[in-house]
C-alpha cells in the first residue's frame, strides 16, 4: 500500500514542474546577462494562447508549441529593445508583463471555462512499480518528466560543456568573451529567446496540464511569473538550486493546504497569498548578508558566534552574473 | 572625443514628431491586429471607445473621475522614478490607502463628529496607510537588500488578499460577505460631487495640488535636486554626501502617501465603500503614464487624461461588442511599448547632434 503522503508529495512535484521549467528558462536568460521581466505576462499569454490553440486544433503538441513561440517572441522583444535599441530592460520587461496580461484576458475571453484537451498521466513501464519512487516520480504527467530532464540538462549544459562556459563568460565578463571572438550580443539573443521559449512552454503547462483549462483572471496563474523571477534569484542562477527552491516553494504551499484544517484561526485567503510573503522572505534571506547593517552587526559579535552566523548567511547568499542587465558595445 | 551637443538642432523637432507619430501608428496597427484576431470589427471598436469616452458630458466628466486617482498615483511615481526606483508596489499602496480610509470611516461614521472632519481624517489615514505600505518596501530594500520590484509586487498581492479578508471577515456586510464589498457609508459622509455627476471638485482639487506639489518639489527644491542626483547616479550622490538611504525612503513615503490618497478618494468619493478591485489597476497604469510622459510632470497630465479616456471608453465594450474591457490595457501597453522602441530606434540610427538633452521636470 502506498501511504497518503506520497501522493501529496507527488502532487508537489507536479505543481512545481512548470515552475522548474520557467526558472531554468529565466536562469539561461539571466546567465547571459538579459533580465526578462516579462515572465508574468508571457506565462499568462502563453497559457491562454496554448489552450486556445489546443481547443481549436485538438492538438496538445501545437498548444505547447504556441506557448513556447509566444514566450520566445516576447523575450525577443525584450532582447531587441535592450541589446539593439539600448532601452531599459526593466522598462520594456515591465511593459510587456502588463501588456501580456491584458492581451491574455482580452483575447482569452471567449475561451473562458471551455472544455479542452488535457495532458494525462504517463506511467513509465517497470519504473512505475518501484516502491515509493514509482508513485512519487514515475506515474506523473510528461510535463513532470520534461521538467526534471530540463533541470538536469541545464546543469550539464551550463557547468559541464564548452558552450555553457561561453554562456557564463558572456554574463560575467562580456569584454573578455568578446576579445576571444565570442559574438556576445548574438549569444545573449540566443539564450534570451531560448529562455523565453521555456517560460512560454511552462505557461502553457498550466492550462494544458496542471489546472486544465483557461478561467481568465481567476485561472490562478497571475503572479506566478513574478515568483519565477524571485526563485531564479533565490536559486543563485543555478538550475539545480533553482529547482530546489521551486520544489521547496511548492512543498510549503502544499503543507499550508494540508495544515489548514488544523489551523482554524487562519482564514483561507491568508494561506492563498502565502507564496508572496514567502517570496519576499526568500529574497530577504539571500540578500541580508550583503547589507551594510548586517555586516556592521556581525563585526560586533564575539568571534565564535560570528563565524557561525557568517557561515549561514554565506550558504544562502547569492551573487548575480556580473554583467546582468548591462549592454555590451561590440565596437 | 565627445562631440558638442548643439542646442536643439532645428530638424529634431520634426523628426521627434515623426517618430512619435510613427509609434502611435504602430501601436494602432498592433491593436487593430489584436482586434482582428479576436474577430472584432476594428473601426467599430475604436468608434465605440471614442463614443464611450466622449459621447456625453457625463461620460467626459467620468474621464476626470478616473483621471484623479491615476494622476495622484502618477504624481507619486514621478518622485520614485526621479530617485531611480521602480515602485511597482504603488498598486498595493493605493489599496492600503483605501483600507485605512475605510477603517476610519467605519470607526467614526456613528459618531457626532462633523462629516468634513471625518472625511479629512479618512484622507489623512489613507495617506498614512499608503505611506506605511511604501515604507515597508523601503525598509525591505534598504535594510534587507530586497529589490523594490519584488518587495512591492509581493506586497501588492498581500494587499489584495487583505481587502478580500476584510470584506469577507471583520468588515463583512450584515448577514453574509460578498464581492460587492463592505456596507456603504451613510450618504452624509460621501465626498460632495458636482450635481448630477460623479466628479467631486474636492478630489479634482487634490489631484491638482499633488501635481503642483511634485512639480515644485522636483523643479525648485534642494530635495528634488538631490533626488535627481540619486536617480542619475546613486554611488556618486552617496560619495558627494547625499544621505541616499533617507532620500530613497522619503521618495517612497511621498509616493505611498499620494497613492494612499488616491485609494482614500476612491473610497470616499467614488465607491463609498471598500470593494475588491478598489485600486482599479491605476497604480500599474500610473507606471505606464510616467514612462510615456518620459517622467515629466507636465507631460503626464495629458497622458493620464488620455489613458483615463481609454479606460472609460472601454467600459461599454463588453455590452456593445462582447469584447473584454481590457482592450484599453492592450492599447495603453502597446503605445508605451512602441514609444520605447521608437525612442531606442531614434537614438540608435539618428545622427548624435540632433539628440536633445532636455531635462526639465
Amino acid at each position: 500500500m502506498t501511504p497518503e503522503w506520497i501522493f501529496g508529495l507527488a502532487g508537489v512535484l507536479a505543481a512545481a514542474a512548470p515552475l522548474l521549467i520557467a526558472v531554468v528558462g529565466e536562469t539561461f536568460s539571466e546567465r547571459a546577462g538579459v533580465v526578462n521581466l516579462s515572465v508574468n505576462g508571457a506565462m499568462l499569454l502563453a497559457a491562454m494562447a496554448g489552450f486556445a490553440v489546443a481547443v481549436r486544433t485538438g492538438s496538445l503538441e501545437l498548444g505547447f508549441l504556441t506557448g513556447a513561440i509566444i514566450g520566445a517572441l516576447m523575450a525577443l522583444v525584450v532582447a531587441f529593445a535592450s541589446l539593439t535599441l539600448r532601452q531599459s530592460q526593466v522598462a520594456v520587461g515591465l511593459v510587456l508583463a502588463l501588456l501580456g496580461r491584458d492581451l491574455a484576458y482580452f483575447l482569452g475571453n471567449p475561451f473562458m471555462g471551455m472544455p479542452g484537451p488535457r495532458v494525462g498521466a504517463l506511467p513509465i513501464p517497470v519504473l512505475k512499480d518501484l516502491p515509493v519512487l514509482g508513485p512519487l516520480v514515475f506515474q506523473q504527467s510528461p510535463v513532470v518528466y520534461i521538467s526534471l530532464l530540463t533541470v538536469a540538462l541545464a546543469w550539464v549544459w551550463i557547468f559541464r560543456t564548452h558552450p555553457g562556459l561561453v554562456l557564463r563568460c558572456v554574463g560575467e565578463r562580456p569584454p573578455a568573451a568578446f576579445v576571444r571572438g565570442v559574438p556576445v550580443t548574438r549569444i545573449r539573443y540566443t539564450y534570451a529567446v531560448l529562455g523565453g521559449a521555456l517560460v512560454g512552454f511552462a505557461g502553457a503547462a498550466y492550462t494544458l496540464d496542471l489546472k486544465g483549462g483557461w478561467q481568465g483572471p481567476i485561472s490562478g496563474i497571475d503572479g506566478i511569473g513574478w515568483i519565477v523571477l524571485a526563485i531564479t534569484i533565490f536559486g543563485g542562477w543555478h538550475p539545480v538550486r533553482g529547482a530546489f527552491g521551486a520544489l521547496l516553494f511548492a512543498l510549503l504551499q502544499w503543507l499550508s493546504l494540508v495544515l489548514q484544517p488544523s489551523l482554524p484561526g487562519i482564514p483561507s485567503q491568508v494561506l492563498n497569498v502565502a507564496p508572496f510573503p514567502l517570496m519576499i522572505f526568500a529574497l530577504l534571506l539571500t540578500n541580508l548578508g550583503n547589507t551594510e547593517w548586517v555586516q556592521t552587526a556581525l563585526s560586533r559579535l564575539p568571534e565564535s558566534s560570528r563565524r557561525f552566523a557568517l557561515r549561514i548567511l554565506r550558504s544562502l547568499q547569492v551573487s548575480p552574473p556580473a554583467a546582468l542587465g548591462t549592454v555590451f558595445e561590440e565596437e | 572625443m565627445k562631440e558638442i551637443l548643439l542646442p536643439r538642432a532645428r530638424p529634431s523637432r520634426w523628426i521627434e514628431f515623426g517618430f512619435q507619430g510613427l509609434s502611435v501608428l504602430m501601436a494602432l496597427l498592433f491593436t487593430t491586429l489584436v482586434l482582428l484576431i479576436a474577430g472584432a470589427p476594428p473601426i467599430e471598436a475604436y468608434r465605440q471607445v471614442l463614443e464611450g469616452a466622449f459621447g456625453s458630458l457625463k461620460r467626459a466628466t467620468d474621464i476626470l473621475v478616473a483621471w484623479v486617482p491615476l494622476m495622484l498615483a502618477t504624481s507619486g511615481l514621478l518622485l520614485t522614478f526621479t530617485a531611480g526606483l521602480w515602485n511597482i508596489g504603488v498598486e498595493g499602496q493605493i489599496m492600503l490607502g483605501a483600507i485605512a480610509a475605510t477603517g476610519v470611516m467605519r470607526a467614526l461614521q456613528d459618531t457626532s463628529l462633523p462629516p468634513p472632519l471625518i472625511l479629512i481624517l479618512a484622507m489623512a489615514a489613507g495617506m498614512a496607510g499608503g505611506a506605511a505600505w511604501a515604507g515597508l518596501v523601503g525598509l525591505l530594500k534598504i535594510y534587507g537588500g530586497v529589490h523594490e520590484i519584488f518587495g512591492g509586487l509581493g506586497l501588492n498581492f498581500v494587499a489584495t488578499t487583505l481587502i478580500l479578508w476584510l470584506i469577507f471577515g471583520p468588515w463583512k456586510r450584515p448577514g453574509i460577505g460578498s464581492m460587492s464589498g463592505t456596507e456603504p457609508f451613510p450618504e452624509r459622509l460621501w465626498l460632495p460631487v458636482f450635481p448630477g455627476l460623479r466628479l467631486s471638485p474636492w478630489a479634482l482639487l487634490l489631484a491638482l495640488l499633488s501635481i503642483a506639489l511634485v512639480y515644485v518639489l522636483l523643479r525648485n527644491t534642494y530635495f528634488g535636486l538631490r533626488l535627481k542626483a540619486i536617480g542619475k547616479n546613486i554611488r556618486a550622490a552617496h560619495l558627494l554626501g547625499v544621505p541616499t538611504a533617507r532620500y530613497l525612503f522619503l521618495a517612497l513615503l511621498g509616493c505611498g502617501a499620494m497613492a494612499g490618497l488616491a485609494g482614500a478618494v476612491q473610497v470616499t468619493a467614488v465607491y463609498h465603500r471598500l470593494i475588491p478591485p478598489i485600486s482599479s489597476g491605476y497604480g500599474y497604469l500610473g507606471l505606464l503614464v510616467a514612462m510615456l510622459a518620459n517622467y515629466r510632470v507636465s507631460w503626464s497630465i495629458p497622458v493620464a487624461f488620455f489613458f483615463a479616456a481609454l479606460n472609460i471608453g472601454s467600459i461599454q465594450l463588453p455590452i456593445t461588442l462582447k469584447l473584454d474591457s481590457t482592450l484599453s490595457g492592450v492599447m495603453q501597453g502597446a503605445l508605451v511599448l512602441f514609444v520605447l522602441l521608437m525612442q531606442g530606434a531614434r537614438a540608435r540610427w539618428q545622427p548624435k547632434s540632433a539628440v536633445e538633452t532636455g531635462d526639465d521636470a
